[in-house]
């Protein structure tokens, strides 16, 4: 039996493993890809790199000087401290983009205070010189009753109202698009380097659909804004099942095409979102999450961030990452796959 | 901003440029080398000399270095990028309304900076 390394879990509790050991779980984890996501498995280059930097005994690793990645976020709040106070600490300890957005994190409860929305994103930009974008989520379920308008496809789904529940996933859909686009145009007008589209296909397919609509239109009236569209998760859940977007099927989109769809109606930068299985290793988290958005550097012409928080794309799911973990994730991105960000 | 990925990040948003196109604009701009970049040392002096805006609140307590809105109203013409707010500010203040003078969008100030660093484009 090899020498052990501490790794960890995708909860981010610590693990030893041999090389072996972590050489198998990587190895698995890119044939879990293959057989759900029908990609391309990683090449023996790719995949002994890969070990390569699970295996190292150091605590922390990193890329080549120059090879560094931006950073950019889905929030920069605290609920201890002022909005804009947690924003100019953002950029004191160097981010390179930070964003405002309200504690919610849902454009549906924006929209009640777009004023006040607007009033702080001016003096925020009076105050930061590092990008200042506004985000939230485009939550479609909040549209349904007893929350929203529409009538709640989650309890007509199980009675078979089929139709009836289709029905409602395209009005909430058509609500959450305009609102989208108006708190877009209202923060455009308030000085917003850009708007962040984040979770977006949370509640499926019809939620993907209302952000890709609220991106082209936001497009075309502002051509000069940043639109950030990041993704929920892998896959594109078929709550509806029947939406397409130019004649693409939006239910069952895997990140290749997420991006594709995303570059058509007009997104600057694309976040790819893998879920992270907390019962297996990081190491077999980050080699499945590789493997899958790989297809997307193929196809990108626009940046790719793939969505490296806690729980997402290998990152253990702990609201504290451990540093041996986040870094190795990190570097395995940027060196595997060239990822134009994190 | 400790370095120059605000830099990077602008490009990036409001061009939509991949990673290795806009950290070489950005590096041509400022007459550094890609790996310069991402150096904290380094960046702190062309900063400072670029009237782009350096990174702590200690540094900017210091009197003429470059509060956020100047340091964006440099950056827009130094990287020659629209920048909402800056463009915003502009159109509420009327002198500063068509000050943008230079076609490409570059000061003549910035433009000899860029030159007694070697800068062509």
């Amino acid at each position: 039996m090899g020498a052990k390394v501490q790794t960890r879990m995708g909860d981010g509790t610590a693990v030893e493993m041999t090389r072996d050991e972590l050489r198998a779980d990587i190895e698995n984890g890119v044939a879990a890809a293959v057989k759900r996501a029908k990609v391309p498995p990683l090449d023996d280059d790719e995949a002994a790199h890969l070990l390569d930097i699970f295996a190292a005994q150091e605590r922390m690793t990193g890329v080549r000087a120059g090879d560094e990645v931006v950073l950019s976020c889905d929030g920069s709040a605290s609920l201890r401290a002022s909005r804009l106070d947690c924003l100019t600490d953002a950029e004191d300890v160097g981010n390179d983009l930070c964003e405002l957005q309200q504690p919610d994190y849902s454009y549906k409860a924006v929209k009640t205070v777009v004023p006040t929305e607007q009033r702080l994103m001016q003096e925020a930009q009076y105050r930061l010189t590092i990008p200042v974008q506004y985000g939230a989520q485009a939550d479609l379920g909040r549209y349904s009753k007893p929350d929203g308008p529409c009538p709640n496809w989650s309890m007509l789904l199980p009675e078979g109202r089929i139709d009836e529940a289709r029905a409602a996933q395209e009005a909430a859909a058509a609500e959450s698009e305009e609102d989208m686009v108006r708190i877009g145009e209202a923060m455009w007008e308030a000085g917003t380097d850009g708007m962040n589209f984040d979770t977006s296909g949370a509640a499926g397919d019809a939620d993907f659909l209302a952000v890709l609509k609220a991106v082209r239109r936001l497009r075309e009236a502002c051509p000069d804004m940043s639109i950030e569209l990041g993704m929920a998760s892998e896959f594109v859940l078929g709550m509806h099942g029947e939406l397409e977007w130019e004649g693409a099927r939006l239910a069952g989109a895997w990140p290749a095409e997420q991006l594709r769809l995303a570059q058509q109606a007009g997104a600057t930068i694309f976040g790819p979102a893998v879920n992270v299985n907390t019962g297996r290793s990081v190491a077999w988290n980050v080699a499945r999450a590789i493997a899958i958005i790989k297809p997307c550097m193929d196809v990108a012409t626009i940046p790719v961030h793939p969505n490296a928080g806690m729980g997402v794309c290998g990152m253990p799911m702990h609201p504290f990452p451990p540093v041996d973990a986040s870094s190795r994730v990190s570097r395995a991105f940027i060196e595997i796959l060239r990822v134009d960000g994190l | 901003m400790r370095t120059a990925g605000d830099l990077v990040m602008r490009l990036q948003m409001t061009r939509g440029m991949r990673l290795r196109e806009a950290k070489a604009y950005v590096a041509d701009k400022l007459g550094v080398s890609v790996r310069d970049l991402s150096d904290g040392v380094i960046m702190q002096d062309v900063r400072s000399e670029f009237g782009i805006g350096r990174s702590t609140e200690l540094e900017n307590e210091c009197v003429g270095e470059a509060t956020a809105m100047e340091a964006k109203f440099n950056i827009a013409e130094l990287l020659d990028l629209p920048i909402n707010c800056v463009d915003r500010f502009r159109d509420r203040v009327p002198s500063l309304a068509g000050e943008r003078g230079a076609k490409d969008g570059t000061s003549a100030e910035t433009k000899a900076r860029a030159e007694t660093k070697g800068v062509t484009s």
